[in-house]
């Protein structure tokens, strides 16, 4: 792979990459046809962000030769080293003309040389890895709320709560009214903890398009990230949430650069309490009381469900991938070349994913594609 | 018990905001105390807070376009409250360009201070933000705990340096040690010394003048009579003091510190609408 950023594009790519490195502690990098991908996964895989940068968006853009074989080279290195290249946004604007991306699949570095002002050229040689392809499956069509918004409009709502914060529920009320609200623990003491809420009106939005009523919590600080990413292009946010549990996917478009960061939400106890998969959201190990029940029908219908695991998933056990206890982004294995549609999972927080953990050991050996399962809980490539 | 206030002017919002900043840094947990007139920040002496205790005072109608109170009862018309002062910070800090700010006193699972934010917005309505800022209600019977300090026998009482200064210096000797010892005599002389086993460092202050204290009984203080050059002198933590300079983010009208030789440094800095009283207690 070869391409040329140029001019005031190194920067939106540092952007990225700082974005990027509010994920995860890996960089992948995937050259396609249609544009090169950076892309970032968190420890838990409970948060994935995917930046594709168009063809035009490079001065020179050569993903490479796939051969009839082989796929285009992929590799991952360590966010840290890629995103020194890109540590001082200012510096890059000031004295950066172009930057030059070289990764040969021989050669054992990838090399990001900086041309400078004055001459000056900075040549970094990355170590990596050859890894798989790193794809949560998500789609924003199977979403049933959608609110578009104009980043400054999020990142004014964001600054009334604290840099801390960990979590933040998104909801809809009365009146057409979109609220941010703190999420507080169930284990923490009500009578300490302070709430705030922030109510927006429906017109400050770009476009609205929710189920009343509805409302999903999420991880704030990984949002942030993106949320700087959008503020500093001037590009609208287009968030799409469904139930709880499942994940929401946050959007930029634009005419050279897509960019998606999908996050996974807290189950709702109360809500969803047809569906087993959702009753072991705390580590608890009975939040309630048909959880040791339904393990045995949810291993039943595991075992039938995992024929079709290409189909839309059965009505009454909506993930696609069994799992006893969790929702999350599924990362799938190279047979699933395309962002399928099907249930994604959202994680709850990494908190409360060693629950999942135990779920998946507690599941007896089970015939065929136990493989699709394996990866909920390790690296996609095989490696940890 | 109840109580509702708002703030509509930006001016009267911004240092309402930067008094609960300065009380922030001084204590994690402080009693607000409401009367018909003013509000009080209070720190008692216990133990967990070091010895240090705080008592700040301001007339509610310097800040507020409403203020209604009822306390517990006809007689006691007042609101003893245990809060965390940080919590009222972060509602306040972000609201500088609100429209408007209520707090009020409500009582939803929790006691809570409600702050309702009221902020300008592109569309029709205004966004509002509310923080839900949980409280203690203070009971009768422990009122007593939390009375006005009185000002304590001093020895030496003198002007403080410009606040800007002493600070500095104060957090380059933070570095160094974790005790200060601040020694002033009547002559306007005030030294600030720190001493381990390396390094003694000492920073003279010179013509800070002597505030006139008017003896309320006519007879003599302890320091009237006294030897114009004779040092008193008291050892306190210097991270309390360094937090009591840092809260300072505009310099006070008057300043100043009474020193009681070997036990406790009583702090007063004076603006126009609140006063703020500090007690240091001397290292034993």
């Amino acid at each position: 792979m070869k391409c040329v950023i140029a001019g005031g594009n190194v920067k939106v790519l540092g952007r990225a990459v700082h974005s990027l490195s509010r994920i995860g502690d890996e960089l992948y990098l995937e050259p396609t046809e249609s544009g090169l991908s950076l892309r970032a996964v968190n420890s838990s895989r409970s948060a994935f962000a995917a930046f594709l940068f168009a063809p035009l968006f490079f001065q020179l853009y050569e993903p490479g030769n796939a051969g009839p074989d082989t796929e285009l080279f992929r590799c991952k290195v360590h966010m840290k080293s890629f995103l020194g290249v890109f540590r001082s946004l200012p510096s890059l604007e000031k004295s950066v003309g172009k930057c030059l991306m070289l990764l040969k699949p021989r050669a054992n570095r990838l090399v990001l040389q900086l041309h400078c002002k004055h001459g000056v050229t900075k040549t970094h040689n990355l170590a990596f890895q050859e890894c798989e392809r790193l794809q949560a499956v998500f789609d924003t069509q199977r979403c049933a709320s959608r609110l578009c918004a104009p980043a400054r409009l999020l990142a004014e709502a964001v600054v009334h709560f604290p840099p801390t914060l960990a979590e933040v529920t998104l909801g809809t009320g009365t009146g057409g009214k979109i609220s941010l609200r703190n999420y507080v623990e169930d284990e923490a003491e009500p009578s300490k903890t302070m709430v705030t809420e922030l109510w927006l009106a429906e017109d400050e939005f770009q476009s609205v398009a929710v189920a009343p009523g509805s409302h999903i919590t999420f991880c704030l600080k990984e949002f942030r990230g993106l949320l700087s990413f959008a503020e500093a292009s001037n590009l609208p946010l287009t968030i799409h949430f469904d139930e709880p549990g499942r994940p929401v996917i946050f959007t930029l478009d634009d005419t050279v650069l897509e960019v998606h960061l999908v996050l996974a939400t807290l189950s709702d106890l109360e809500s969803s309490s047809q569906s087993p998969s959702t009753n072991g959201v705390s580590h608890l190990p009975v939040p309630s009381d048909d959880f040791a029940d339904d393990l045995e029908s949810y291993m039943a219908a595991m075992e039938t469900s995992e024929g079709c695991s290409e189909g839309p998933p059965s009505p009454t056990f909506p993930l696609r991938t069994p799992q006893p206890a969790k929702s999350k982004p599924q990362e799938e294995e190279e047979e699933e070349e395309e962002e399928e549609e099907g249930a994604v999972p959202g994680t709850p927080p990494h908190k409360k994913f060693r629950s999942l953990f135990f779920g998946s050991v507690m599941t007896p050996g089970r015939p065929g594609p136990a493989t699709t399962q394996e990866v909920l809980a390790e690296d996609s490539d095989g490696e940890s | 018990m109840r109580f509702r206030a708002k703030i509509v002017d930006l001016a009267c919002l911004n240092h309402f905001s930067r008094i609960i900043n300065t009380i922030a840094k001084l204590a994690k947990t402080c009693i607000l105390r409401l009367t018909v007139c003013k509000l009080y920040f209070i720190l008692s002496d216990k133990v967990a807070n070091g010895g240090a205790s705080m008592w700040c005072e301001l007339s509610q109608g310097n800040f507020f376009d409403e203020f209604q109170m009822e306390g517990v009862a006809a007689e006691h018309n007042e609101i003893y409250l245990e809060f965390v002062p940080e919590n009222l910070w972060r509602a306040l800090k972000t609201a500088q360009s609100a429209k408007a700010v209520k707090i009020k006193l409500t009582n939803k699972h929790c006691p809570c201070l409600r702050v309702a934010v009221e902020l300008p917005s592109l569309s029709s309505s205004s966004r509002v933000v509310t923080h839900d800022i949980p409280v203690g209600v203070i009971p009768r019977r422990m009122w007593s705990d939390f009375r006005e300090p009185s000002v304590p026998d001093f020895d030496v009482s003198i002007y403080l340096p410009v606040l800007k200064t002493m600070k500095s210096v104060v957090e380059r000797m933070k570095n160094l040690s974790n005790f200060i010892v601040i020694e002033a005599n009547l002559s306007g002389e005030m030294n600030l010394k720190i001493e381990t086993d390396l390094v003694s460092v000492t920073t003279h202050f010179k013509d800070l003048g002597n505030p006139p204290w008017a003896s309320e009984d006519g007879c003599q203080s302890s320091a009237q009579g006294r030897d114009l050059e004779s040092m008193a002198e008291a050892c306190i933590d210097i991270k309390k003091l360094q937090q009591l300079l840092a809260g300072q983010q505009v310099n006070p009208t008057k300043a100043l510190c009474n020193i009681v030789h070997k036990r406790i440094i009583h702090f007063i800095l004076l603006h126009e609408e609140v006063s703020l009283q500090y007690f240091i207690p001397a290292i034993a």
